[in-house]
């Protein structure tokens, strides 16, 4: 069977994999030049289905505990099994006793407990929550080392609206995001920042909780620092607005005062692709297939909505009227 | 029946629409609640002027009257500019107008929402002024057209219920026909039955509903609770005494003593 992945963000590229590991003939078709400009690219890459629980359904518990496996065995070395540490401000406190009541799976830090984990912050801060099975890794190594391995695995990847998309596909699975112009779809705009300083390390992402500016900090190679993220209901893409910038950067600066020295060497918006639930949904329509609407939860949610859409082109295979299936198939997480 | 501006509503809880789970959460949340009006920010969600898009179709498809607000300006000028942009959006004149004048305790500008208050008006707008409990800025905004006030209990955000029940009691005191909302400050139902027992007319929520575990469940536990305090305050709540009474007549009754 001939299959075509529109997109190569996260979405593309997992389900890319999940066909390729079962024998299909894969070809990947972006719009864009390379792989980098799309939401997946701006991802925190945090792999924390148990701190998501706080503005999220169970459902992104159990779609998304099994994410740091699937990325570890999919590209072994790129995930970092090192928890979520997340910290308030002694005048916050109240948000991080809400924090733990949403959420599970957790442990709460003293200040040693704090120090000993991230040394940096030591003395920073006077309670924390510890995530110790959670997980997080580089989003554009592992997209990069994803197309790779792909590539290797015989998926041909066709990058550039130039090119003109072969026809002949047996099914074809859209995972272009806001791209796919679907009216159920929304934008939630997200802005973030990448830092470089190296007079501070961290060992894990870290969220600061806080009631308007909530952030989360995930360290990177090369004391890099990703910074983010806003989330603003809107179909706007343009480039991060200083408002934005600022808020991260207090938050940043709040989070350890040598984050004020640090570069700033990259600012990025993009938009997440969003349902009315803000989960992501599987659906098969007139031989199409789309996975779509990850909203903040890409690289979380991505290895196991490509298994379903793996699973639903594996199952139609001897199926010659793949349109009488539609709402049958339809799966929604 | 609260009228507000000609409109006549029947239900006395208005709900904010940021920081819900999801947008299929709010629209459950507002079906629980039985509210009639949401409040939508402008500012912050349109991050440059674009227009906000398919979430603003999904705050029209609740099928319930916008009250957009000024959530975020700290300036005359900005209030203005957003109630005008507002009113092109939403097609609607109403308008929550929000001066903040500090960052922390996003206190309002009262000296700032007095006189964005009185060029909405001249301009033809029904402005529902976010205002702090002082007596003299709530006459200084009726005289500068505002029909009705919305006083904070308690800072946005902070869910303390009513600090300040002598000063609540006092502006209700003071504009007996002037519809009073209760904007900012409540975190439990029994807050809104408390300041709903004063005599308010109605409150409106936001954080203390988006941010429950189940905000659909917390907004119809709170629709209960403003009920009640209406109920409680139409039906006329006996006033507290500092010594015990019998509830059963004690003359006539035998003495042992």
């Amino acid at each position: 069977m001939r299959v075509l992945v529109k997109g190569a963000g996260v979405a593309g590229l997992a389900v890319a994999h999940e066909l390729a590991r079962r024998n299909m003939a894969v070809t990947v078709a972006e719009i864009r030049a390379g792989i980098g400009g799309n939401a997946s690219w701006l991802a925190g890459g945090m792999l924390a289905p148990w701190c998501e629980r706080e503005s999220a359904g169970e459902a992104v518990i159990a779609l998304g505990r099994g994410a740091a496996d699937w990325w570890s065995a999919a590209l072994p070395g790129h995930v970092t099994r090192a928890g979520t540490l997340v910290v308030a401000h002694p005048r916050d406190a109240s948000e991080l006793r809400r924090f733990s009541q949403r959420t599970e799976n957790h442990a709460w830090l003293t200040e040693d407990a704090i120090a000993k984990l991230e040394p940096d912050l030591a003395g920073h801060f006077r309670l924390g929550l510890f995530f110790d099975q959670e997980a997080h890794l580089d989003p554009r190594r592992a997209m990069e080392a994803l197309v790779e391995k792909l590539s290797a695995m015989g998926v041909t990847f066709l990058f550039g609206s130039g090119q003109p998309v072969p026809s002949g596909f047996d099914r074809m699975i859209d995972c272009t995001g806001m791209a796919a112009q679907d009216p159920a779809l929304r934008g939630v705009r997200g802005e973030m920042l990448i830092l470089r300083t190296s007079d501070i390390s961290l060992k894990r992402p870290v969220r600061l909780l806080h009631p308007r500016h909530p952030i989360y900090i995930v360290p990177r190679p090369d004391h890099h620092f990703m910074v983010g993220a806003t989330m603003i209901e809107s179909d706007n893409e343009g480039p991060i607005t200083a408002r934005s910038a600022m808020e991260l950067l207090n938050a940043a600066y709040a989070l350890h005062p040598a984050f004020g020295e640090a570069e700033i060497v990259e600012t990025g918006a993009a938009l997440r692709p969003a349902y009315r639930d803000n989960l992501p949904r599987v659906d098969a329509r007139d031989g199409t297939v789309t996975v779509n609407g990850f909203y903040r939860h890409g690289f979380l949610l991505a290895p196991v909505m490509a298994q379903q859409a793996a699973e639903l082109v594996f199952a139609s295979e001897s199926d010659t009227e793949p349109e009488h299936e539609a709402d049958h198939q339809r799966r929604s997480a | 029946m609260l009228t507000c501006y000609g409109v006549e509503l029947a239900s006395r809880l208005f709900l904010g629409t940021a920081q819900y789970p999801s947008p299929a959460i709010l629209a459950d949340t507002v079906r629980a609640s039985g509210t009639e009006v949401v409040t939508v920010s402008l500012r912050r969600e349109t991050a440059g002027g674009a227009s906000g898009g398919r979430f603003w179709e999904l705050i029209r498809e609740l099928g319930v009257r916008v009250l957009p607000n000024t959530a975020g300006c700290h300036s005359v000028k900005e209030a203005v500019t957003t109630a005008r942009m507002a009113r092109e959006v939403f097609a609607t004149d109403w308008i929550k107008l929000e001066v903040i004048g500090n960052h922390d305790t996003l206190q309002p500008d009262v000296f700032g929402l007095v006189e964005s208050a009185r060029i909405l008006s001249e301009e033809g707008f029904s402005v529902f002024p976010y205002t702090t409990d002082d007596l003299v800025v709530a006459e200084r905004l009726l005289e500068a057209g505002c029909k009705v006030l919305m006083p904070w209990c308690a800072p946005i955000g902070s869910a303390a219920g009513p600090l300040n029940v002598r000063a609540l009691r006092s502006l209700r005191a003071h504009f007996p026909d002037t519809p009073l909302i209760v904007d900012a400050g409540l975190g439990r139902p029994s807050h809104a039955a408390a300041v709903m027992e004063l005599g308010f007319d109605a409150v409106l929520l936001n954080t203390a509903v988006a941010k429950a575990g189940d905000p659909a469940g917390m907004a119809h536990a709170f629709a209960g609770a403003v009920e009640a305090g209406l109920e409680a305050y139409r039906a006329g709540i006996v006033e507290p005494r500092e010594t015990a009474v019998p509830s059963t007549p004690v003359i006539g009754q035998a003495v042992f003593s």
